[in-house]
């Protein structure tokens, strides 16, 4: 029987690493995700997994590499800054076929920013964030409830890929105690794939990790494509509110998504017809919840920040057919009542002919 | 009586074991191997099988038997 | 007397340029993994540059870290697979330029892995540029007036470095010479022998010699080392040796 506990967001996404057989974790203080860190410093020992508060996030996600190249299912966390030096870690999990996971809690800006909630870094986490043609998974919860399914969803994806699996959490998020079911314990066997590395008798091949291309030569341009083709057909994940006879959809994700609901409902109270798209998955981008969106005149995002970063994802996903506006602002989660208000406006003017 | 073994298709006429040879039982000979590189022979007479060339050689081209 | 190279090693037709150390190097480790015993379980991590290479010659389970990241990938590794000795081979520019932090830490830490770093004094694979360990006045590709020390700084010695740090084995060795070969090989074996026991961090410094990027033949490069870099790099045992 699952518990069904109190829990902060952070903590949350800790517990549920542990349960899905997480046994290393390395990272670093960087608000708002440092409870990661400090539940973690006494929990990992509990359940004999190991844990480093390493000098760096540097060198924190290439203890990570070095983790998952003997088979652990291994995590670091982050924020903003914080995250950014990971990228290089990122690509070079991603180059040699390992999976791990990586969290952003994601904070306000570029630069030092800020340390309250803030959804800037999608562009960074959907497209690569480091050198090279790759891009990761990336799950998107909206309640510490979903940090804590995500995460197991996380490592099981990461191992079925060899890939990292990113989770775009948020400082709102994050700091939120709600309640939470947590999920069952599992074990996790190092040896349950062949590939990591092990120690090698002086008659069987060695192991090596190592970017794949190196030793895969000419096959290599079709696996790869076939595995991105594979993310992308099976792994989309979203929810949608009241999309099929909605003439202004809302898209947003983590925290905005909530009061996006709200919003749905207010505007419907109203005999708007306005409905949500909500991605969980990142990438591979929901591209399959919009071609429901049959009646929409217009797209309207919700997100944390200036720049709509989710706007081109949109119109890629629906063709351009239709206009894409942008709501939002970095200093702080919509107020549900300013959000109807937009959608009056966004209404108004898709009947007057649009952008 | 053979002492030493070599594989000079390794070698790289680097000279070392040359230099280290307390009976100067080493010394390059007129083969070139197919990489290039002139390559060392042994005097297996003078040779005393201390093992310095097999210690400095950095390609494994010696075989102390 | 036989001397035959261990099967754990071979020679790689895409290997080290003449009068290399890596060469050694990475004989002395599959001489010794061999004779202790634990070849079959021995898991390596590599840094990206000349040493990387030994993935083609060393029959080991191997990691190619990120520049600089070798030793932090080790650890971790290690953390993963607790039976397994667990070594990391890298270089002096991985170590002491953009792998600093990571040396510092695991030091201080006392991480549970053995250390080799090979210092040929320069940024080897890249073409020869100045490293922390070149010499005041060494030309390279990126000092080609000679290293100012004054700007630059003097010879990084990791031994003062790590002289407040409580870690079992801290040694430098030299990879020309056959005494100097043989001295060598004692140290890893020792770094082999206290990681086995979980004392923590091991840490070998090779000098090795680097020909192409000295712009010195073998022989020649093996004087500079002996006579020039010795002077700045002493040989012997700082932590955990049996004399003192």
């Amino acid at each position: 029987m699952s518990e069904r506990v109190l829990m902060k967001g952070n903590e949350a996404l800790a517990e549920a690493a542990l349960r899905a057989g997480c046994r290393f974790f390395a990272g670093y203080p960087i608000t708002p995700q440092t409870e990661i860190l400090e539940y973690l410093s006494w929990r990992m020992d509990e359940v004999g997994g190991s844990y480093t508060q390493a000098e760096s996030e540097l060198a924190a996600v290439n203890m990570v590499y070095g983790a998952s190249s003997g088979g652990a299912r291994a995590l670091t966390t982050s924020s903003g800054p914080g995250f950014s030096l990971k990228q290089e870690g990122i690509s070079y999990l991603c180059g040699a076929d390992l999976p791990a996971v990586i969290v952003n809690v994601m904070r306000i800006g570029s630069g030092l920013g800020n340390i309250f909630q803030g959804q800037g870094d999608y562009w960074q986490m959907t497209r690569g964030g480091g050198h090279g043609d790759y891009r990761t998974i990336v799950l998107a919860p909206n309640s510490a409830q979903e940090n804590a399914d995500l995460m197991v969803l996380a490592f099981d994806l990461a191992e079925k890929y060899r890939h990292p699996v990113l989770i775009a959490s948020d400082a709102a998020i994050g700091q939120s105690i709600e309640a939470v079911e947590l999920p069952e314990f599992r074990d996790h066997d190092l040896n349950k794939y062949d590939w990591p590395v092990r120690g090698a008798k002086a008659d069987e091949p060695i192991r090596t990790v190592k970017n794949v291309f190196y030793s895969m030569g000419d096959a290599y341009e079709d696996y790869l494509r076939d595995k991105y083709a594979q993310i992308e057909a099976e792994e989309q994940r979203w929810e949608s509110i009241q999309v099929e006879d909605a003439e202004l959809v809302l898209v947003a994700f983590g925290i905005s998504s909530r009061v996006c609901e709200e919003a749905v409902e207010g505007a419907r109270a109203k005999g708007l017809k306005v409905g949500l798209i909500r991605p969980i998955t990142l990438w591979p981008f929901p591209v399959k919840a919009f071609e429901k969106a049959v009646n929409a005149k217009a797209f309207l995002t919700n997100e944390m920040n200036l720049l709509g970063q989710t706007m081109d994802d949109i119109r890629l996903a629906t063709g351009c057919r239709v206009p894409v506006y942008h709501s939002g602002s970095i200093f702080a989660i919509t107020d549900t009542n300013d959000l109807i208000v937009r959608i009056e406006e966004v209404m108004e003017e898709v009947k007057g002919g649009g952008q | 009586m053979e002492k030493i073994k070599t594989d000079v298709t390794r070698c790289k006429g680097c000279g070392l074991c040359v230099e280290e040879c307390p009976k100067q039982a080493i010394s390059f000979g007129d083969h070139m191997n197919v990489k290039g590189y002139r390559t060392i022979v042994v005097d297996q007479e003078a040779c005393i099988q201390c093992g310095s060339c097999y210690r400095v050689c950095p390609d494994i081209v010696f075989e102390i038997l | 007397m036989k001397l035959k190279a261990p099967d754990r090693i071979t020679f790689s037709h895409f290997g080290f340029c003449p009068g290399c150390g890596h060469g050694v190097a990475g004989r002395l480790i599959a001489e010794v993994a061999e004779e202790m015993g634990v070849a079959d379980k021995l898991l390596t991590a590599v840094d990206v540059a000349c040493g990387s290479m030994h993935m083609n010659d060393w029959h080991f389970d191997t990691v190619m870290a990120a520049h600089g990241r070798t030793l932090v990938t080790a650890i971790g590794l290690k953390k993963t697979r607790r039976d397994n000795p667990v070594l990391a081979y890298y270089g002096d520019g991985a170590a002491y330029a953009i792998g600093m932090a990571e040396t510092m830490h695991a030091g201080l830490r006392n991480e549970n892995v053995i250390a080799i770093v090979v210092n040929n004094a320069i940024f080897g694979m890249t073409g020869g540029q100045m490293a922390p360990t070149s010499l005041p006045g060494q030309k390279t590709t990126s000092s080609p007036l000679g290293k100012d020390a004054v700007r630059f700084g003097q010879p990084f010695k990791v031994e003062e470095a790590f002289s407040g740090f409580d870690i079992p084995y801290l040694a430098r060795g030299a990879l020309v010479g056959a005494a100097n070969v043989n001295r060598a090989k004692k140290m890893i074996k020792k770094a082999f022998e206290k990681h086995l026991d979980n004392q923590g961090l091991c840490y070998v410094e090779l000098l090795s010699p680097c020909p192409t990027n000295w712009n010195l033949e073998p022989l020649d490069s093996k004087r500079f080392l002996l006579e020039e870099m010795t002077k700045h790099f002493p040989l012997g045992e700082f932590k955990g040796g049996d004399a003192k």
